[in-house]
């Protein structure tokens, strides 16, 4: 089967490309990418693409899917339908469902369910400690030679640092990549929001930015003294944007990753108390976000990743205090960076694309993020320009919550390739 | 402010900081008619005659709900206290069911108190009913900031320009937070002391001053506003011990003395005596403590009556 998509504007950072042209895509893979000499016949489909971007497919290196054991919020067949409408085509949901994913049985498990069920690429995170306690290590080996890309905890700060310490050796061993959710937990754990202003006038008790700093910089120093390699997730604070950035010019393996809600909002959203503002790390003030832009562009902070967290709507349909964390994030990353980064020219397109799928593939070595011929034909097309209003009511996601809901956002992905099928087009998935 | 400008009829009351001066000014102008009527021999009035109201309480709370009770009384309504002492959470109907049952019996006004901050702003969200703040988490407890300014009006006539000391426990007091709103709004200057484990952090930001020895903030303030040490609100490890607290942070004789002669003393209770707040002070000529709780009175019905009728012409109807 043959796919053609004429007269876009391609974009694909792992080859410094930005130029209009066609891509041609056959059995699965792209084959001739800007001057595609080979002509259509009676079996291509195609489409045309003029005034569209055409990327790499987005790569999402932090969602959860839910499954299995928490349905109602999420399962693998939703989640990838939301990260479809959403422009990804790669997305890697994190081990903390029920159980656990911590052994190679069911990194496989969930890897052969997300071939049947999924509509994009699913890659496998297992957990770093056996059922994520934080006491003994998961079987890292045999999960990592199973499939899985990468090793966390996330949703618990590891708290012991010997934990982390054999982690970061142990995985080593085998080149395996340790996510870290940092933030300390005597500090943190207890609180709502971030501690400040905003914290002060709701009375609500503060989950202070220094607790991220100290955990950020306990892992970078572990990641230097062991000499392995670790990924920061969602950092939020301007303090961990400075140790990572320092830990980087003193060459220690570290990588870190920010969301579109941590880039775009701050704690003020939270004033009215709407539970869907509440997250870990919290929403905070301006001039963490300022450190963020500020790190995302210097490169410190080298990708964009949803945290994509879909609860059911009676769990966020609570008192403030009472709901969990997180929100649903596949469908609006790409309108709210976009809308926020790009619209305003903090970031280019192709630091866009860069940040949202090029990169976060290399991190995790994944054959994904690119527009090379050979690679997979995963591929996004984009509008720029369209403007559109969020309305959860219209998510695939079952966690129809979003910090974003009424916004008018600029930008939206309109069509998603996966493996050189179209898998949606026009906002509508098609599986 | 002339009578009929500003209306509270239909209005949530929610908090402090989201009120106009104006329609704190109505409020205030009208409970001063409400004391009135609670002074008479006869209090019962048929204003609220035919109205219902619910005091949702899911905190244990004796004088909010008895003010609350009483005003709603005095005005002629129907008043029915549901008390529960376990969350949402706990008792698994969540807060929306809850308020749905209550709205379908056709109430007129919920007045609730809830543990959990913004409590009140999900409530108003959820259901017709107006909706009164009775306190909710350390966030805000309106109608006790109202009853305060009261008093300070009564007593020293206008805020404008008094110098207002809050001592001890911010962090987790929603009446620090109705005062400061209030205070602020009205042209007062707010300090606040207490150990820093209890005052949120940037609270600056907002014009208040922070000082860190009650001695400093007391000095030449007319009114010192003392914060109950809320216990069961309190993380561990706070301050050392309740000794070390009343020794330094406590209001006693010789600390007050640093206030204005004439400096009103004020405490929302009920008092820890002892701890924040030395008996010789609590019972003081300058303690307006038990006025507090009549004015409480007063500026409730004022409320209750104002989102319920919305004008101000009292006499008429009474």
């Amino acid at each position: 089967m043959k796919l053609v998509l004429k007269g876009g504007r391609i974009i694909d950072p792992s080859q410094q490309l930005d130029e209009i042209g066609d891509v041609l895509v056959e059995d699965g893979r792209i084959v001739a990418v800007v001057n595609v000499e080979k002509k259509a016949d009676k079996t291509t489909t195609v489409i045309d693409a003029s005034g569209l971007v055409v990327a790499p497919g987005l790569v999402d290196m932090h969602v959860h899917l839910r499954e299995p054991g928490l349905e109602a919020k999420e399962d693998i067949a939703s989640g990838t339908r939301a990260a479809a409408a959403g422009g990804y085509t790669t997305v890697c949901p994190m081990p903390n469902t029920n159980p656990i994913i911590d052994n190679a049985i069911l990194v496989a498990g969930m890897k052969e369910k997300a071939r049947e069920e999924g509509v994009v690429n699913i890659q496998i995170i297992g957990a770093l400690s056996k059922g994520q306690q934080g006491k003994e290590l998961a079987e890292i080996g045999d999960m990592l030679a199973n499939g899985a890309v990468a090793l966390s905890d996330d949703g618990h700060y590891v708290e012991s640092a010997y934990i982390l310490k054999t982690g970061l050796e142990y995985a080593g061993t085998f080149g395996g990549l340790i996510i870290s959710h940092a933030e300390e937990e005597s500090l943190a754990g207890d609180g709502f929001m971030h501690e400040g202003a905003v914290s002060a006038m709701l009375g609500l008790r503060g989950r202070p930015a220094v607790a991220e700093d100290i955990a950020v910089a306990r892992d970078c120093l572990l990641a230097e003294y062991t000499g392995g390699a670790i990924h920061i997730a969602h950092v939020s604070s301007a303090g961990a944007v400075e140790c990572i950035r320092q830990a980087k010019q003193r060459g220690v393996k570290v990588t870190a990753e920010v969301t579109p809600h941590h880039l775009t909002l701050t704690d003020k959203a939270v004033i009215g108390f709407n539970t869907a503002t509440k997250v870990n790390p919290p929403l905070r003030s301006e001039e963490h976000v300022e450190a963020l832009l500020a790190g995302l562009k210097d490169g410190t902070l080298d990708a964009i990743a949803t945290d994509h967290a879909p609860h059911a709507f009676e769990e966020k349909d609570m008192e403030f205090r009472y709901a969990p964390s997180g929100f649903a994030g596949l469908e609006t990353a790409l309108g709210a960076i976009l809308t926020g980064l790009y619209h305003t020219k903090k970031l280019t397109l192709s630091e866009v694309i860069d940040k949202m799928a090029t990169t976060p593939a290399r991190i995790l070595g994944l054959e994904a993020g690119t527009l090379k011929m050979g690679a997979p034909a995963d591929i996004v097309l984009i509008d720029t320009e369209q403007e559109w209003t969020v309305d959860s009511k219209n998510f695939y996601t079952r966690g129809k919550c979003t910090p974003y809901e009424g916004k008018k956002l600029r930008g939206k992905a309109v069509a998603t390739i996966v493996g050189g099928r179209i898998v949606m087009q026009g906002g509508e998935v098609k599986e | 402010m002339t009578k009929g400008q500003v209306s509270l009829r239909g209005k949530d009351i929610l908090g402090l900081e989201g009120m106009t001066v104006a329609e704190m000014e109505l409020i205030l102008q009208s409970a001063k008619e409400m004391k009135n009527i609670i002074d008479r021999d006869i209090k019962k009035v048929p204003t609220l005659r035919g109205k219902s109201i619910v005091n949702l309480f899911f905190e244990p709370s004796t004088r909010t709900r008895t003010s609350f009770e009483l005003a709603g009384k005095y005005l002629g309504a129907d008043v029915v206290n549901v008390t529960t002492s376990a969350s949402s959470v706990v008792k698994g109907e969540s807060l929306r069911d809850t308020l749905l049952t209550v709205e379908a019996m056709g109430v007129d006004i919920i007045v609730m108190r809830h543990e959990a901050e913004g409590a009140a702003e999900f409530a108003a969200s959820a259901v017709k009913p107006v909706i009164v703040n009775a306190g909710d988490g350390a966030h805000e407890h309106p109608t006790q900031g109202l009853l305060d300014m009261f008093t300070i009006q009564e007593k020293k006539g206008e805020i404008s320009g008094l110098k207002v000391a809050i001592i001890g426990d911010i962090l987790h007091s929603r009446v620090a937070r109705s005062n400061i709103w209030a205070l602020l709004k009205l042209g007062a200057e707010v300090r606040i002391a207490g150990p820093r484990t209890l005052l949120p952090r940037d609270i600056e930001q907002y014009g208040v001053k922070v000082y860190d020895h009650v001695e400093k903030a007391l000095c030449g303030a007319d009114v010192v506003n003392v914060l109950r040490i809320q216990r069961e609100r309190q993380q561990k490890g706070l301050f050392p011990t309740p000794r070390e607290y009343a020794r330094i942070f406590g209001i006693n004789k010789e600390r007050l003395a640093l206030a204005n002669a004439d400096a009103l003393v004020l405490h929302p209770g009920p008092m820890n005596r002892g701890l924040e707040i030395a008996p010789g002070v609590a019972y003081s000529e300058q303690s307006a403590i038990q006025e507090q709780v009549k004015n409480g009175l007063a500026v409730r019905m004022a409320i209750l009556f104002l989102v319920l009728m919305g004008g101000n012409d009292i006499e008429t109807s009474a």
